[in-house]
């Protein structure tokens, strides 16, 4: 087990990278800290898996350290690593009997052939994998293969942490829910750091104490799932986070006041002063808008049917506002007006939550 | 079937098919079977023979030779092409521009006509003019093939590695291909050695792939006949007849045709079953 340290960190596939957009991963710090389970979410294309395989040694970053508590290891490839890494696709060795699947990683490190049956048992109990042992693993299913990865990983006494790399892509909805459950388990029975790529937000904000939204090669948050939510410190943030996403607004400054065409709208921070030319939006989330008796007058659009809650487009200006109201809610007839919830509206500018440096 | 008369029309549709397939494999493999049980004279006289032609086939010690010969020719040249194809694929670039260059010199051997190759073996093999004759015995081995069976075959044997590996290297290297990425980062991470990414992962992988390999390697030196015609032609005396050669020898050298077709069905099912028995090991353990 190990706190995972991200220096300085760059990462360009092609040669000679002159714009910024050459580089697949830009310039970042990050830490993960010892026992903790994180997830990295973004869109196809963001560079987590760039990230996960640099931290994994598959892939050695163009610029900046890679430390494993004090340690550097940069350089050490990934066998030195002691990480375990379960892959989008399950990778079993077809060949061989699960039980020998199991002991392959303890084998190859030599370790002696008592100590290497008490531990694949161990690891079977905990993955529920004692039935087939004996079994060829080519015959499991996805998710039966998925725990082999998992367990080829787990057997070893000394990783340092596990990554998951879309575990669940080839999983059948419900044994998603099944192995993410037990994922969950094994993190709070074994406390291994745990770093999760995913673009499912789901998953990522149900089974990480700490979620880090990456977009094009930034990382644009990193936080509770409560913090992504609730203070969300990109644009980015508030729509690939939630659903529906944040309502992005295009706004105005003047006099101390941020207004969204025309009208003063109360902020969770007040904002004092805003660079000149800068691209300013309001984003409160479809959560945090209700309807009032005074407000933003709007007329409502459509009416989407949720399940608990029902979606509620309405339109001011030329402009879409989502809210959701309860299912019983009874909506206003005629003239609607909307009220956002100071608490949780932002003010973005250039698309960064204004107070927050983008990195 | 709820007292309908089924409709016989789709009969009519199928009877394309079903002249195409008597045509090209029912009616010339039944002559076959017809001359086998026959004895043939001039002014198209038949007479019935019953299985005097198989016993005589079967009993012949210059069947036996001929067999014997094939056996080791093919068991000779699948264990050299296929390891050798094996390890060429793997030592083959994976990607880039030297990938197409190495696939298309691969392909080379197997787009030249089989006559073309065994012409071109000959001249290059002739002890006084061909390039590797000449320098062979220029370096002091004593080499003829024209009059050592011990050369003849040599020959024989690298005209066919030359010319089939190419074969095998492109299906394995097809296998190769096909394994996803992760098997391989999956294995540095365990800690796999170069030896076990192959015995686990490159091996299983390509198991499919070789299977076809090894049929149609088996199937096609089992049955060679142009380039070995053409290099040696049979000889120096017997030492090259190949089952083929010595088919042709007995059906339009000596026109003996009974004899012949009985050799041919002879032939025929020894490849069939030896097919099917290295298909059925190849695939035993598999689930369905």
């Amino acid at each position: 087990m190990a706190r995972i340290g991200l220096k300085d960190l760059r990462h360009s596939y092609g040669p000679a990278p002159q714009a910024e957009s050459d580089w697949a991963l830009k310039r970042l710090d990050l830490s993960f800290a010892d026992g903790s389970a994180n997830a990295l979410l973004g869109p196809s294309g963001c560079g987590k898996t760039t990230l996960l395989n640099i931290i994994s040694g598959l892939l050695r970053p163009s610029e900046g350290s890679v430390w494993f508590d004090d340690r550097d290891v940069t350089a050490l490839p990934a066998d030195a690593r002691e990480i375990a890494q379960v892959f989008q696709f399950p990778v079993v060795y077809d060949t061989m009997s699960v039980y020998d699947n199991l002991a392959f990683p303890l084998r190859n490190r030599g370790v002696p052939a008592a100590a290497i049956d008490h531990r694949v048992r161990e690891i079977a109990a905990l993955l529920d994998l004692e039935d087939t042992l004996q079994r060829r693993a080519s015959g499991l299913t996805a998710d039966g293969k998925q725990k082999i990865s998992l367990g080829r990983g787990l057997v070893r006494s000394d990783v340092n942490v596990i990554m998951f790399d879309e575990p669940l892509t080839v999983i059948d909805p419900e044994l998603k829910w099944r192995l993410r459950s037990k994922l969950k388990e094994l993190h709070r029975r074994i406390g291994l750091t745990m770093i999760y790529v995913t673009h499912d937000q789901t998953e990522a904000l149900t089974f990480a104490d700490r979620v880090i939204v990456m977009n094009e090669g930034v990382v644009v948050q990193a936080g509770t799932p409560v913090e992504l939510f609730e203070r969300p410190q990109h644009t980015f943030v508030g729509h690939f986070i939630g659903s529906p996403g944040m309502n992005l607004l295009p706004a105005t400054f003047d006099g101390g006041v941020a207004r969204f065409a025309g009208h003063a709208v109360q902020m969770s921070v007040a904002p004092r002063a805003v660079p000149a030319n800068a691209q300013l939006q309001i984003g409160v989330r479809p959560e945090f808008v209700s309807f009032a008796d005074t407000g933003i007058p709007v007329s409502i659009v459509k009416v989407a049917d949720a399940g608990r809650f029902r979606v509620v487009e309405t339109r001011h200006a030329g402009f879409s506002i989502r809210l959701l109201v309860g299912e019983d809610a009874k909506l206003p007839s005629e003239r609607a007006c909307l009220r956002f919830d100071p608490s949780f509206t932002q003010l973005y500018v250039d698309g960064w939550r204004l107070g927050e440096q983008p990195r | 079937m709820s007292g309908r008369t089924p409709n016989q029309k789709a009969w009519w549709l199928v009877l394309p098919v079903v002249v195409l397939v008597a045509f090209n494999a029912v009616i010339p493999l039944m002559t076959v079977v017809n001359y086998s049980v026959q004895e043939t004279f001039g002014d198209n006289q038949f007479f019935f023979e019953g299985v005097t032609w198989f016993e005589q086939i079967l009993h012949s010690s210059r069947f036996h030779e001929a067999l014997q010969r094939q056996l080791l020719f093919t068991a000779i040249v699948l264990a050299i092409e296929l390891p050798l194809g094996v390890a060429i694929a793997l030592a083959m670039p994976r990607r880039g521009a030297w990938a197409s260059v190495c696939l298309v010199l691969m392909a080379m051997p197997l787009l030249i006509p089989w006559n073309v190759v065994g012409a071109m073996w000959n001249i290059l093999a002739l002890p006084d003019i061909g390039l590797l004759g000449h320098s062979l015995n220029a370096m002091g081995f004593d080499y003829n093939f024209t009059r050592q069976p011990l050369s003849a075959w040599l020959t024989l044997i690298t005209m066919d590695v030359w010319h089939w590996t190419s074969l095998v290297v492109l299906l394995a290297y097809a296998g190769l291909s096909a394994i996803p990425n992760a098997f391989y980062q999956a294995a540095r991470i365990d800690g796999a050695s170069g030896w076990a990414v192959f015995c686990f992962i490159q091996l299983p992988k390509m198991k499919r792939v070789l299977m076809i390999a090894v049929l149609l390697r088996f199937m096609d030196s089992f049955m060679i006949y142009t380039e070995a015609i053409v290099l040696t032609g049979g000889g120096p005396g017997n030492a090259t007849s190949l089952l083929s050669i010595d088919l042709v020898k007995i059906a339009l050298g000596q026109f003996d045709l009974g004899p012949a077709a009985a050799m041919s069905l002879i032939y025929f099912l020894i490849i069939l079953l030896l097919s099917w028995v290295f298909y059925t090991v190849m695939t035993r353990d598999e689930p369905q």
